[in-house]
């Protein structure tokens, strides 16, 4: 088990090394130069003069890389031209991230808590109406582009109805006490109930939006994964002992069919800030993806260089997360011996 | 009175858009409290189906039964599925051909006995460990203490088909189904694994029905022998007398299919041609005519009858037009 | 010949099962065939794609032409209502609405093959690279691919978007199929290494068949099932999101062409007065989606030999 654990990180050190150098490479390659990237286009020439020097660009390539890459670990990503013009880009990220956090974990929790029973259930009445209407439902949420999703949500449950704000995070007029920047847990500590309430209200049209396509995978992978192992042998051993149906479904069937969706859930979660890049954008949600969605628009390279990294970071993170309790789960892949399923 | 009494047993699948499948055809046969049965075939002929039907562990959907399978004078088929499951693991019990993916991959060994223990003797987990570690002992699993809390792919072949069979046999169950037990072990294992299933059965005064296409299984094991053709019983017999006089062409076909070291040299196997694939309905004849070198014009158009075999002394019953002749098997008696 | 073999043969012939000896793909064909799943999504493909090449004559207008210009009110945000000759009216800047959708199906067709086309090649080169020549080959081609996945997949397109100065509908297309590039050759080499150790593979490589043959007379056509299920799915993410890049303004600038997901990616500054001018693009882009979708997880499921029971 520390083996594997050690051999994971290793893996991981490796993949985020090969990441700065393909960062470097696309921060090189942007229109422009990287001078034109970190500053935009208006630049003076006495400042470009400037920051080339500073940056190093007249020496060889492989000692800018390290310089880079020196910036890079101390936290130095640069200041922010286009998003919020004047601030760091790790200001930035530190202020905007839990916004995300708070959305994506509120999204992914939505599309395990629908999905893993849904699919389950779906398996078990196989070819029933359940199954088919699920089955259809879910290729329909894939089909939805995320953002007209998004603003079918917001038309129909914050504008037209007004069960929902339209847009940010939280009403200003609350005046709500920050404390560790996520706001619904802010307002847990604080007893601030009403402001607690008011950032979840903010946050459910967005999450279902984001869900959509974690909901569909998660539920297509339970029920053929629930279907694959209900067919095999060992189920069947299960059902000639005479076992009990929940003990069967629980210990026989869950236990076997689950591996395959945690694989997934973490797939889907790392990738989540796609998806969050376009909802934060219709709700003017001010998290990562909002961020990263004007940091587009206008070009600011410093922002979207640290966020990007940071996405592909989470992503990592996220999917060694998930092979470490793969080997939790899977005694196989725990001893070492036998490959995975 | 039988322990086991299966009559005119049919199972037959459907799916929508295509010809019904008839898998079991009318199958009978008995099994005494404490008797070893055989029930041998081809694939395809019908036997796990017929041991599936016998435990209710046919899938909900698809599947047509009819006919009746009574056990200690209950009717099993029209028991509902909480009755079944009482029974299941209790009153009978299975052993499954392939030990590796029979037994959950990623539950201990210990709890996949234990849970069988819990469900139908009363017990608590502790009594479970305690009676789940003396059944590996029984069943040969040496350290069996150890073994519990290891996982299946931590043992051998051979041992997973012990833990299976320790399972089976847990509840001390009166009937147990083995369903080719030894197909996917080596050679040298299926000889231990029969051995103790054997010596368990005996000790225990366990009926066996003992489901296998390998003659040498039911030479060394089965007290009766039913051989199986096309979803029907095509011939009943001891089994020195099945072994001495295969009365019927396809057993006598499956007893010359088989290589012997004591041969004469030059002596040329004689298989079976054909596959079960070329059948004929029942009703329309004999299944097995197509394959068989004694057809006669009557074969195909009269469908034969379970029947008391009057050309030998014994009991035993047979299904054929044109039975093998007892003089042209004299002096090549197998076993 | 005596009348008991004819009537065997005739029997036989008639109770011999139907599906003895029939390849896979022909099983796949069978089960899809009756499949309503795979009917519906085939239909829609077949609908869009006919619509898609015969869009130039079936428009009633030229897709470029604010020929309805005059109606259109900036200060009152009004734009030209449904009227004879433009039943679905016009868009913001007085542009027949229906026939801009009708060529946009044209250039929507030719975004997602493209696209795919160019993932499934580059895939193809290095899954098969990968798979074929495993070794230092392989561990390098896989890292990048690995380094490339952790990015999502939008962001990567986007981050590939905004390399090129002036953005045009080739470049949408480029970024949008390189992010697709490691799926397919991730895939590909996953089902080559399963091959590698296959029976099939050894059998021939015991009778001496040189490797370069066993790669690609064994090993990569027998991969290629999932690799063609993949690219179909490909087709409606592409679509997807090409409108996805368009929304976050690094879509095609030049709308005289116009595509769907361009449409809707534009239609949003007016999304609030007119809901309309993008609820036709995206019901478009649903739609077809959803049907090179259904035909996709249909094709697997027919190809999955564990779905034949």
């Amino acid at each position: 088990m520390l083996r594997y654990t050690v051999r994971r990180l290793l893996q991981l050190v490796l993949v985020v090394v090969a990441l700065s150098l393909l960062l470097f490479a696309w921060l090189r390659s942007l229109p422009g130069g990287p001078v034109s990237a970190l500053l935009g286009e208006r630049a003076t020439p006495a400042l470009r003069a400037q920051l080339t020097a500073e940056l190093g660009l007249d020496q060889p390539i492989f000692v800018q890389y390290f310089k880079f890459l020196g910036r890079a670990l101390s936290g130095d990503f640069g200041v922010s031209t286009g998003v919020q013009p004047g601030d760091s880009a790790m200001e930035i990220f530190l202020q905007r991230f839990p916004a995300t956090l708070e959305l994506s974990v509120l999204a992914i929790l939505i599309a395990v808590a629908v999905g893993i029973p849904l699919g389950y259930l779906a398996a078990r009445r196989r070819g029933g109406v359940l199954d088919n209407l699920s089955v259809v439902g879910s290729l329909i949420g894939v089909a939805v582009p995320v953002f007209f999703l998004a603003f079918v949500l917001k038309q129909v449950f914050a504008v037209e109805l007004g069960w929902f704000p339209t847009t940010g995070r939280q009403e200003g007029g609350l005046d709500a006490t920050r404390v560790t920047g996520f706001f619904v847990l802010d307002g847990l500590i604080t007893r601030e109930w009403d402001a607690a309430w008011d950032a979840v209200k903010h946050l459910i049209l967005p999450a279902i939006a984001l869900s959509s396509i974690p909901f569909s995978v998660i539920f297509r992978i339970t029920r053929a994964s629930v279907l694959d192992v209900l067919d095999e042998d060992f189920v069947r051993t299960a059902e000639s002992k005479g076992l009990t149906t929940p003990v069967i479904r629980r210990r026989h069937v869950l236990r076997n069919a689950m591996l395959p969706v945690v694989t997934t859930i973490g797939l889907q979660t790392g990738a989540l800030l796609a998806g969050a890049v376009l909802t934060e954008k219709v709700f003017a949600f001010p998290g990562i993806g909002q961020a990263l969605a004007i940091g587009f628009e206008r070009r600011d390279y410093p922002v979207l260089l640290l966020l990007i990294l940071c996405a592909a970071g989470v992503f990592v993170l996220v999917n060694l997360a998930v092979d470490l309790s793969y080997a939790v789960i899977d005694p196989r892949i725990r001893s070492g011996s036998g490959g995975g399923r | 009175m039988a322990l086991l009494e299966v009559r005119d047993l049919k199972v037959e699948f459907r799916r929508r858009g295509e010809e019904p499948v008839r898998a079991v055809d009318g199958v009978s046969f008995d099994v005494q409290p404490g008797q070893t049965v055989g029930l041998v075939g081809e694939s395809g002929c019908g036997k796990s189906v017929t041991a599936l039907t016998i435990m209710g562990l046919l899938p909900k959907r698809g599947p047509h039964v009819s006919g009746s399978a009574r056990f200690d004078a209950t009717e099993l088929l029209s028991l509902s599925d909480r009755q079944m499951r009482d029974r299941r693991g209790r009153d009978l019990g299975m052993v499954f051909q392939d030990p590796l993916s029979s037994l959950n991959p990623v539950v201990p060994i210990g709890l996949q006995v234990t849970e069988v223990l819990e469900r139908h003797r009363g017990m608590s987990r502790r009594q479970a460990t305690v009676e789940a570690a003396d059944l590996l002992d029984k069943v040969g699993i040496p350290d069996p203490r150890r073994r519990l809390d290891e996982y299946p792919h931590q043992l051998s072949g051979g041992m997973r088909q012990r833990a299976l069979i320790a399972i089976a046999l847990a509840c001390r169950p009166r009937l147990l189904i083995a369903d080719e037990p030894t197909t996917a072990l080596d050679v040298t294992i299926q000889a231990q694994i029969l051995a103790l299933l054997a010596n368990l059965v005996r000790d225990t005064e366990t009926a066996l029905i003992m489901i296998t296409h390998d003659l040498g299984v039911v030479a060394g094991l089965c007290d009766e022998v039913n051989v199986l053709y096309a979803g029907r019983v095509v011939e009943r017999a001891k089994r020195h007398d099945l072994f001495a006089i295969p009365r019927h062409p396809y057993t006598h076909g499956l007893l010359s299919s088989i290589p012997r070291l004591d041969a004469p040299r030059g002596d040329r196997l004689s298989p079976i041609t054909g596959s079960v694939a070329d059948n004929i309905p029942w009703t329309t004849g004999c299944a097995f005519a197509p394959r068989c070198p004694n057809a006669l014009d009557v074969c195909v158009e009269v469908t034969p009858e379970m029947t008391d075999d009057v050309g030998v002394p014994d009991n035993r019953s047979l299904r054929c037009h044109n039975p093998v002749e007892r003089a042209k098997r004299d002096g090549e008696a197998l076993v | 010949m005596t009348a008991r073999t004819d009537k065997i043969d005739k029997l036989a012939q008639h109770t011999a099962r139907s599906d003895a000896g029939v390849s896979l793909a022909a099983a796949a064909w069978r089960r899809l065939r009756r499949n309503p799943v795979f009917l519906l999504g085939a239909a829609i493909v077949v609908a869009f794609v006919v619509l898609a090449l015969l869009a130039p004559l079936l428009a009633p207008h030229d897709p470029a032409e604010p020929m309805l210009g005059d109606q259109v009110v900036r200060a009152r945000n009004e734009i030209p209502p449904s009227q004879p000759g433009h039943p679905l009216g016009g868009d913001q800047v007085g542009r027949d609405l229906l026939s801009r959708l009708l060529v946009g199906a044209q250039q929507t067709l030719l975004v997602g093959v493209l696209a795919t086309l160019i993932g499934l090649a580059g895939g193809l080169v290095l899954g098969t690279l990968a798979g074929a020549l495993s070794g230092w080959v392989d561990t390098v081609v896989m890292r990048v691919v690995d380094v490339m996945l952790s990015i999502p997949g939008l962001l990567l397109a986007v981050s590939i978007g905004s390399l090129f100065a002036q953005p045009n509908q080739y470049t949408v297309i480029l970024a949008v199929a390189i992010v697709q590039i490691p799926v397919f050759a991730r895939l590909l080499r996953g089902s080559m290494l399963a091959q590698r150790h296959s029976d099939h593979v050894l059998a021939a490589r015991a009778l001496g068949v040189r490797e370069r043959a066993i790669v690609f007379r064994h090993m990569l056509p027998n991969s290629l099932g999932p690799v063609i299920v993949q690219a179909t799915l490909v087709l409606a993410i592409a679509i997807i999101e090409a409108a996805g890049l368009s929304f976050l303004g690094l879509g095609n600038p030049d709308d005289r062409l116009p595509e769907w997901g361009q449409m809707l990616g534009q239609a949003q500054n007016v999304i609030d007065s007119h809901p309309e001018l993008a609820f036709w693009p995206a019901g478009c882009i649903v739609v077809v989606a959803l049907g090179f979708t259904l035909v996709g997880e249909s094709l697997r499921e027919a190809l999955d030999p564990k779905s034949r029971r």
